[in-house]
């Protein structure tokens, strides 16, 4: 069953500020999506290999060539705060 | 528990930018120093919604390269991971990265110190993207401020992480240099660490002798110089030696920083950030098949490393092990003694000249190998004058400086002002006329101050402006003297 | 009209593009208030693309497509034009590029008509989730139009565009089409390029053609199909001329139908039409055998696991940083990330993307996301095996017609549960269509038809015949309220 304080841990490793009353209808419902999620753990599947991808591809590998970027106004044009030709956020701590 | 008592464990982990023309997912240019901010930027390293990433071949082949060089197994096949991590320098908030199955695994290292070989594991090697650049400040109001640059972001890193095989700041040096040249040689990073190209994380632990190594490992960042990493290793393995001795009990597991300024380390405790990296394969990029094909064309393709560049050095051209070792950290230096020694059969003479000389008169005029104007041509002629009497070894030092500054070859100075003088009858009316000249001298001499007789030959070398062949001279000044 | 019908008009020069874009405006102007299919209609930029389309048609030889106006879910990049994904979190986000397969409609001469609206982010399967509005049906505007692709599926069938763009992640283009009563094709994982798709489930994720018919399918889905640089899990196969196989005889075509997409959840109305168009396939000289796709059940629970794991990093990206809704009142750079996020996403975003962070977890990983990419492969397995013995399967695309607005809105489980029989195929990666077969309670439903990777001519092939067969008239819903 799924608690209180993981329903929280998750909340934040997603960086999702949940306040109380959401954090526990999320956990409600997570609660009964993680059900259905038990009919699976009936599969034997020790023997078989997961998959990742569906399709069978080798990976493309592109040549080192530059083309053209944005420009800085692209780039910034739908940045929320900016200043001097860069983006900007409230500080972050730093350690030093 | 004695302070003698302890040994200490290090791991290093090195993050190198590979200096591609263009970034790990996409085409925009990864030269970006000295850009303006936010001009190296797509929809792809900005972490648009709905791009997609798609994998730069000369990243993964210098990957592969330096894994070979390691003697790292290389995987037939590879992936690449998604580490979801979330900090506002990360783009996508996600870093593309490999997981457990890199491009290159185990491999070892093999470094010297104080005339003793010891191999160093590697762990692993593998390919990786890195953040944007964050600077701190304050608004235009006043607030406190992180301003994002994305010309860095997605540029390729290769990971370099060793086994916890180092036992002091010493082979952790010895280790941080040695790799440090084979990347230059490999000529897959400019590996300079100012720039950040060159980053290296340490993982250190001190155990009492007699206590079975375990996990627990402090982990230094923020180390900006090989200085710096060494001082940072030597302060913490006092520093957990003394909790040792104080608690009995082994330092906390934790994360410290470098502080440059006051020469400590101290504990980042970072709060928000929970580490649960939540690796899944990247459902963007197939699996990297590695062929046999393309290990061999890479091993043909491999350039010289440093290991055999000093066995070279050593065994054909004999020279001294200091010298060979000098030249090796300077890779320019050392294509130059190359290119000249082709033409030149007197290498330990040729070095000499290079690193005594050569190295000060670059230094003294503010100028590098690559822009000063002598080649390595031009500087076997100009040795080569000196061993064929033209000039002696007092005009080669000087012609070499004017040749750095004035462009020039040595044999066109030489047009200019002249050779050595060697023609006896020229040399002995100056003879005679500094002898004439210094009667003072001469009765010294006679009076038995036989240092006069140097400042005799001083005053004729003076009066040629050294071109006087200093030999012909002193035999000459000795016989005026009657010796 | 359909869209190859107006394009045979364009090019007799019977009508104009400008006076067929005008039409399509005007449509959408009229039912556009009731209906709610558009987050954005893009007049301007259609009557500029409607005026070059004329003067290249003028000059000669162009592709069916051009001046024909087009739809595209709101959930693929167009440069200089709003993409919002149905989020608060992208409203006014303004792309500098296009999608790839933008680009190339654009390119051929296409006309854009509008963003098409969608349940938040492609989550859901009744556009009831997109943060601006809620889609209605129009043959009942009671009704759910389906989802993600709702504002696609709506929009064809209502006449406010020729064809339309979809995505299908677990069903987003087939359900929409069954409910909505139009043609919708699933690609082959790979056929088309993703690039500037907005990401859901990067492994799930395709485009695809929502039509009238199949052939206006076909063309749209020739125009888009093909690999592409940008896109490293696109397939670098040679795209068919899918129009070329249409009225081709399907005698012989051995078509399976899973037994177990006909159990006890569905709606006996949608069952009997299902079995009638199967019957219709046979009578069209199909070899009809009953087939068994044995791990069927499983496909949903790995589905609500693989697919939020995915998502829960594709909108990682939504932080507040560097475009999209951000929190600027807040002065701690963790708590504008977290509160932005709180605020931008809606309730369901937020629940698959907890999900999802839960499945990929450490502690958790082997039992939820390990255990259901395993899972994954042995539905794979499932398709495999029968596809060496059918060309194609039939069945149902969803248990029931369109369900009301508002009815499974708060019960996620339940709203879950109407993507189980297209899900599956999604699963595994392989082409589907869905194709009208009749009406139920005077709604559409749709027949699925699913084939092996790239079998999309043979799907096409079949689908053709059958359209051809049954006749079922085409008639465009009354709107009136």
């Amino acid at each position: 069953m799924l608690d209180r304080d993981t329903v929280n841990h998750v909340a934040q490793l997603a960086y999702l500020a949940l306040d109380d009353e959401e954090s526990s209808e999320m956990r409600l419902q997570l609660a009964q999506i993680l059900d259905l999620f038990e009919s699976l753990s009936l599969l034997q599947t020790d023997q078989v290999e997961p998959t990742a991808r569906v399709i069978p591809l080798e990976l493309p590998l592109r040549d080192d060539e530059v083309k053209p970027s944005l420009s800085q106004d692209q780039v910034l044009q739908n940045a929320p705060r900016i200043e001097d030709g860069h983006i900007v956020v409230p500080a972050v701590l730093t350690d030093s | 528990m004695d302070a003698n008592s302890f040994r200490t464990v290090i791991g290093l982990e090195v993050h190198v930018q590979l200096n591609t023309e263009s970034k790990m997912f996409c085409s925009c240019s990864s030269g970006y120093a000295d850009s303006e901010p936010n001009t190296l930027v797509c929809p792809v390293c900005l972490g648009m919604p709905g791009v997609l990433p798609v994998v730069n071949r000369i990243a993964v082949e210098n990957t592969l390269l330096t894994g070979l060089a390691l003697g790292c197994q290389i995987a037939s096949e590879s992936k690449f991971d998604r580490k979801n991590y979330a900090y506002p320098d990360l783009m996508k908030w996600y870093q593309i990265s490999q997981y457990d199955m890199p491009l290159c695994g185990r491999g070892s290292l093999k470094i010297s110190l104080d005339d003793r070989d010891k191999q160093i594991g590697i762990t692993r090697v593998h390919l990786e993207e890195d953040t944007a650049k964050m600077i701190h400040g304050e608004s235009k109001v006043g607030h406190k401020i992180s301003l994002i640059d994305a010309n860095r972001s997605g540029v390729p890193l290769m990971e370099i992480v060793s086994d916890p095989d180092m036992t002091s700041p010493e082979e952790a040096r010895a280790y941080l240099t040695t790799l440090r040249n084979i990347l230059l040689y490999l000529d897959v990073s400019t590996a300079n660490m100012q720039d950040g190209a060159f980053r290296c994380d340490a993982n250190i632990s001190v155990w009492p002798v007699g206590i079975d190594t375990g996990d627990v490992k402090v982990e230094i960042k923020n180390m900006n110089s090989f200085r710096a990493v060494f001082k940072a290793l030597a302060f913490e393995e006092e520093r957990q030696s003394e909790v040792w001795v104080k608690t009995g009990q082994p330092p906390e597991q934790e994360t410290r920083g470098w502080v440059e300024a006051s020469g400590e380390t101290v504990s980042q405790r970072s709060k928000e950030y929970a580490h649960d990296y939540r690796y899944f394969p990247e459902p963007d990029l197939p699996p990297l098949k590695v062929t046999d094909q393309l290990i061999s064309s890479l091993r043909n393709a491999m350039p010289e490393l440093p290991d055999s560049i000093y066995k070279r050095l050593i065994e054909h051209c004999e020279l001294r092990s200091s010298d060979a070792l000098q030249l090796i950290d300077d890779r320019p230096l050392l294509l130059f003694f190359d290119e000249a020694v082709n033409e030149y059969a007197q290498p330990q003479r040729l070095a000499n000249w290079m690193l005594n000389n050569f190295v000060q008169e670059l230094r003294d005029s503010e100028t590098d190998l690559a822009s000063n104007p002598v080649t390595p041509q031009r500087f076997v002629e100009l040795l080569q004058l000196e061993d064929d009497g033209h000039i002696n070894s007092k005009m080669t030092a000087e012609l070499l400086r004017r040749m750095v500054t004035s462009g020039k070859s040595a044999k066109e100075l030489v047009a200019e002002t002249g050779g050595q003088i060697t023609d006896d009858d020229e040399l002995q009316k100056m003879v005679a006329k500094i002898i004439k000249d210094n009667p003072q001298a001469v009765a010294d001499f006679r009076a038995g101050k036989k240092q006069a007789a140097g400042f005799l030959v001083g005053q004729v070398m003076k009066a040629t402006k050294g071109r006087a062949n200093p030999g012909m001279v002193n035999k000459r000044i000795g016989k005026e003297l009657g010796l | 009209m359909t869209a190859h019908e107006a394009s045979g008009l364009l090019r007799n020069r019977e009508i104009s593009s400008v006076e067929l874009t005008e039409a399509v405006l005007e449509r959408i102007g009229q039912v556009e208030p009731n209906l709610g299919a558009h987050i954005s209609v893009t007049s301007d930029l259609a009557m500029k693309q409607a005026n070059a389309a004329d003067l290249a048609i003028q000059e000669g030889v162009v592709h069916s497509l051009c001046g024909i106006p087009i739809g595209l879910k709101d959930v693929l990049s167009t440069a200089d034009v709003e993409t919002t994904c149905g989020s608060r979190m992208l409203e006014g986000f303004v792309p500098p590029f296009d999608a790839t397969v933008v680009g190339k409609l654009r390119g051929i001469g296409a006309v854009f008509t509008g963003k098409l609206n969608l349940d938040e982010f492609a989550m859901g399967s009744s556009t009831e989730n997109s943060a601006f509005h809620v889609t209605k049906n129009p043959w009942d505007l009671t009704r759910v139009p389906g989802g993600s692709s709702g504002g696609s599926a709506a929009a064809v069938a209502s006449y406010e565009c020729m064809v339309s763009l979809g995505s299908d992640t677990g069903g987003s283009i087939r359900q929409p089409a069954s409910f909505c009563g139009v043609v919708g094709v699933k690609p082959t994982y790979g056929r088309v390029s993703r690039f500037g798709l907005v990401a859901f489930a990067s492994s799930l994720d395709q485009i695809g053609p929502i039509a009238r018919d199949v052939e206006d399918a076909a063309i749209l889905l020739e125009a888009i199909s093909g690999g592409d640089s940008n896109d490293s899990t696109s397939l670098h196969v040679e795209v068919p001329n899918y129009c070329e196989v249409l009225g081709r005889s399907i005698e012989g075509l051995r078509v399976g139908v899973p037994v177990e997409y006909f159990g006890s959840g569905l709606d006996d109305d949608v069952k009997e039409l299902v079995l009638k168009a199967i019957d219709q396939l046979a009578d069209l000289g199909a070899e009809v055998v009953d087939v068994s796709l044995p791990h069927t059940e499983y496909a949903l629970a790995t589905y609500y696991l693989l697919a939020p794991a995915e998502a829960s990093a594709n909108l990682a990206r939504y932080n507040g940083v560097k475009y999209g809704y951000s929190n600027l009142e807040s002065v701690d750079v963790s708590d504008m990330m977290a509160s932005s996020r709180a605020r931008g996403f809606g309730e369901e975003v937020k629940r698959r993307i907890m999900l999802g962070t839960y499945a990929l977890s450490a502690g958790y990983y082997d039992s939820y996301y390990l255990k259901a990419q395993k899972v994954r492969t042995l539905i794979r397995s499932d398709f495999d095996e029968v596809f060496q013995n059918v060309d194609l399967l039939a069945a149902p695309v969803s248990p029931s017609v369109a369900f009301s607005l508002g009815d499974r809105i708060d019960d996620p489980y339940e709203m879950y549960m109407s993507d189980a029989m297209t899900i599956p195929a999604s699963m595994a990666g392989i082409a589907g269509l869905s194709v009208p077969c009749g009406f139920a309670e005077g709604l559409p439903v749709g027949l699925q038809m699913l084939g092996p990777a790239l079998s999309e001519p043979t799907l096409l092939q079949a689908a053709y015949a059958y359209e051809q067969e049954a006749k079922i008239l085409f008639k465009a819903p009354s709107l009136d309220v």
